[in-house]
């Protein structure tokens, strides 16, 4: 046991630091969050340089253009990523969901066609999972595909699609046996976001923004080539694409909720706390720690045993709650003036905005009452409910 | 980085388990044969000259077995204020210890010898009357001393504070124990336990509430163990560290014991089954020292007032809470 990094992560770390104070365009740095942060060409431009800079890809074999490092890299990077308050690569999909899973799964040729563009943002990827009918219950997606000369022809609707404004590829899960109920007669493919038939409508939300959207097929014709994994094999390959999202979400999110108490703390000693408001601020550092160590501690079991620990599955679990938590108490901080939003209000609005958004992070990625079943019966061995 | 605990370290654990297991009550010699009581001791004074992280994985044990002897009295309160020659006596298994470091003091039943704080410096106690009172949890006596007089001189006062973190992290450690029993009590219920014709782990209103107390004790168990790494080297964020993992620790122990109870119903409720002792326990961490409303108001204090720089974590964050959108 030994906290501290290795000579070898600290050399990562500083040289990590040095990049980013030195090329994070001012423009960039401590957005807001929001959707339309990555609309315009400075997103491209900025996750083009992290390409460059060889930190796209870290842990992904250098055979495909990665670093080959190892994850405690990838947590580093995260972290200093935070700490800086710089944007994220644009590829969040292709980098943590589509790549490992094309990696995974992928024909040679595929990954021959696909990986580099992912982490030279040259090319953007959405996911088309959820449907109107199919939420938490993925197993009952509908989405059909069908066989036609060569062809899989998609019909039907997915949603809460982000980055499918801007996408060229999807990794859409379908329903290829029409016949088929639940897991069985799924089939995974990836479609070419400009084919004629895709439509793309973007979903305001709470904040105002659209950070994503509804995706419509209407007789998208898709090659046979763009199968990824097996026909009727399409719930196993999702389920990779899960456990990546959920896995590689962890560091992030620890950073970012770091950054958000501290800016609560910068906040509290900006505006004054009293006795009970000093509680909860002690409360969420706290929490904000134990989430850090417990992602180390499943790290660390990744790096001996090549599994995470069974304790990473609460990370995403335990930030959004106190996600929420800290937004709220910092809107408590501002008294009155939490009624006001955007420029009339302190900070530019940022508390308002992160609050209102917080509500989806209990929702997105796995609501909580899913995350919760999963711990209860992967992580605990209680019986299945279902 | 490396969080996880060495071949030995597991060793040492498997091997506690057992043997606290079939030997619920063992006596301070047979600690010492055990070796546990020189863990942290050098070896020429005839310790292992091993770490507080082993001392960790046995507090965590302890708990779990809800131990009621002198052990968290010397090791945690008491070693830190003990000379080489002392350190030795402790680690053959000649001499336990307390401190009384509170009006109301543990491990009095059963330590050795008794040394108190007193002006500048801590002090053996000779003479002096030991009244054991009765305890909500009866597997952690306390009691108080009237009279006596100082006698030799121990260490500087000042090393009260490393005794403080010191037994904050060991108490944390402990809760941990108590917790992981405990749910375990009601992972296994929940597993046999039918009603309306179907386990009641099958219910999430019975399986989520236990997900929650898995997550409770798992993110108190980080800080702990954080707390503990923190105690065996020294480390700046070590006041902290061991008030978190105490805050922490010991409010997720008290209520991962009533999710159990609950969870368990009637027979939870029961003088009979154990989970009531280790409720009484993760109440008696909690109340011991400080509570976790004061180490809450010292983390705000170092957090509100203190120099970011002191921070641990994304140490050097520029704080700005001025930023627009």
């Amino acid at each position: 046991m030994d906290l501290r990094d290795t000579p070898e992560e600290a050399a990562f770390r500083a040289e990590l630091r040095a990049w980013l104070e030195e090329n994070i365009p001012e423009g960039l740095r401590a957005h807001r969050g929001g959707a339309a942060r990555f609309d315009g060409p400075e997103m491209r431009a900025w996750s083009r340089a992290l390409h460059d800079a060889g930190y796209a890809g870290l842990t992904w074999p250098e055979e495909y253009g990665g670093g080959g490092a190892p994850y405690t890299h990838q947590a580093i990077f995260l972290e200093e990523m935070a700490r800086a308050e710089a944007p994220p690569h644009i590829g969040v999909i292709g980098l943590g969901m589509a790549g490992p899973t094309i990696m995974a799964h992928g024909t040679e040729e595929q990954k021959a066609r696909h990986l580099a563009p992912i982490l030279s943002a040259d090319e953007i990827w959405c996911q088309g999972f959820s449907e109107p009918g199919a939420g938490s219950d993925l197993a009952g997606v509908r989405t059909s595909a069908r066989r036609e000369n060569g062809h899989f022809v998609i019909d039907g609707q997915k949603v809460w699609s982000s980055f499918a404004h801007l996408a060229d590829w999807c990794i859409l899960l379908t329903r290829s046996d029409p016949d088929s109920a639940r897991h069985a007669g799924l089939t995974y493919l990836i479609v070419d976001m400009h084919a004629p038939g895709v439509e793309v409508r973007p979903l305001t939300q709470i904040t105002g923004e659209a950070e994503f959207n509804e995706i419509f097929f209407t007789g998208v014709r898709v090659p046979a080539e763009n199968l990824l994994g097996e026909v009727g094999g399409g719930w196993q390959v999702a389920m990779t694409t899960l456990l990546h999202e959920r896995g590689t979400l962890g560091f992030a999110l620890q950073a970012a909720l770091e950054v958000q108490v501290r800016k609560l703390i910068a906040l509290a000693r900006d505006r004054g706390a009293d006795q009970l408001q000093r509680d909860e601020i002690a409360r969420e550092w706290i929490e904000a720690q134990a989430v850090r160590f417990t992602n180390y501690r499943s790290l660390s079991a990744l790096m001996k045993t090549g599994m995470p620990g069974p304790e990473g599955s609460i990370s995403k679990l335990v930030w959004s709650e106190a996600n929420q938590r800290v937004t709220k108490l910092a809107l408590e901080l501002l008294g009155p003036d939490a009624a006001l939003a955007d420029g009339n209000a302190p900070y530019g609005g940022y508390w308002q905005h992160q609050q209102l958004r917080s509500r989806g992070n209990t929702i997105e990625a796995g609501t909580s009452e899913v995350l919760r079943s999963i711990i209860a019966e992967r992580v605990l061995g209680l019986p299945k409910s279902r | 980085m490396d969080f996880t605990f060495t071949p030995e370290q597991d060793t040492l654990r498997e091997q506690a388990r057992e043997f606290l297991s079939a030997n619920p009550e063992p006596s301070w010699t047979q600690l010492a044969e055990l070796g546990w009581t020189g863990v942290s001791v050098a070896e020429e004074e005839g310790g292992a000259g091993l770490t507080f992280v082993e001392e960790a994985v046995l507090f965590e044990e302890l708990g779990r077995a809800l131990y009621r002897g002198p052990y968290f009295s010397t090791i945690a309160l008491t070693l830190p204020a003990l000379a080489d020659d002392l350190r030795a006596e402790v680690a053959s298994g000649a001499t336990s210890w307390t401190l009384a470091l509170g009006p109301l003091v543990a491990g009095l039943d059963s330590a050795d010898r008794i040394a108190i704080v007193g002006g500048d410096g801590i002090f053996e106690l000779e003479g002096g009357e030991r009244e054991i009172l009765t305890t909500n949890d009866e597997s952690r006596p306390l009691g108080v001393v009237r009279g006596g007089d100082p006698g030799r001189r121990l260490a500087d006062a000042s090393v009260v504070v490393e005794i403080e973190t010191r037994s904050q992290a060991a108490l944390a450690l402990e809760a941990c124990g108590v917790a992981r029993r405990a749910l375990e009590h009601a992972i296994e219920y929940a597993s046999t336990r039918e009603q309306f014709g179907k386990k009641i782990g099958v219910y999430q209103a019975v399986s989520h509430p236990l997900a929650d107390a898995y997550t409770r004790l798992e993110l108190s168990r980080s800080l702990a163990l954080w707390a503990a790494w923190c105690v065996a080297t020294g480390d700046p964020q070590t006041r902290l560290a061991a008030a978190a993992a105490k805050s922490s620790a010991a409010e997720s122990a008290v209520a991962v014991c009533e999710t159990s109870i609950q969870v368990l119903g009637g027979i939870g409720f029961t003088w009979e089954h154990e989970l009531h002792r280790l409720y009484k326990r993760a109440l008696g961490i909690a109340s011991f020292g400080a509570s976790g409303t004061r180490l809450r108001a010292e983390i705000a204090a170092s957090l509100l007032n203190g120099s970011t720089s002191q921070l641990p974590g994304l140490s050097q964050v520029p704080v700005s809470a001025t930023q627009g959108g």
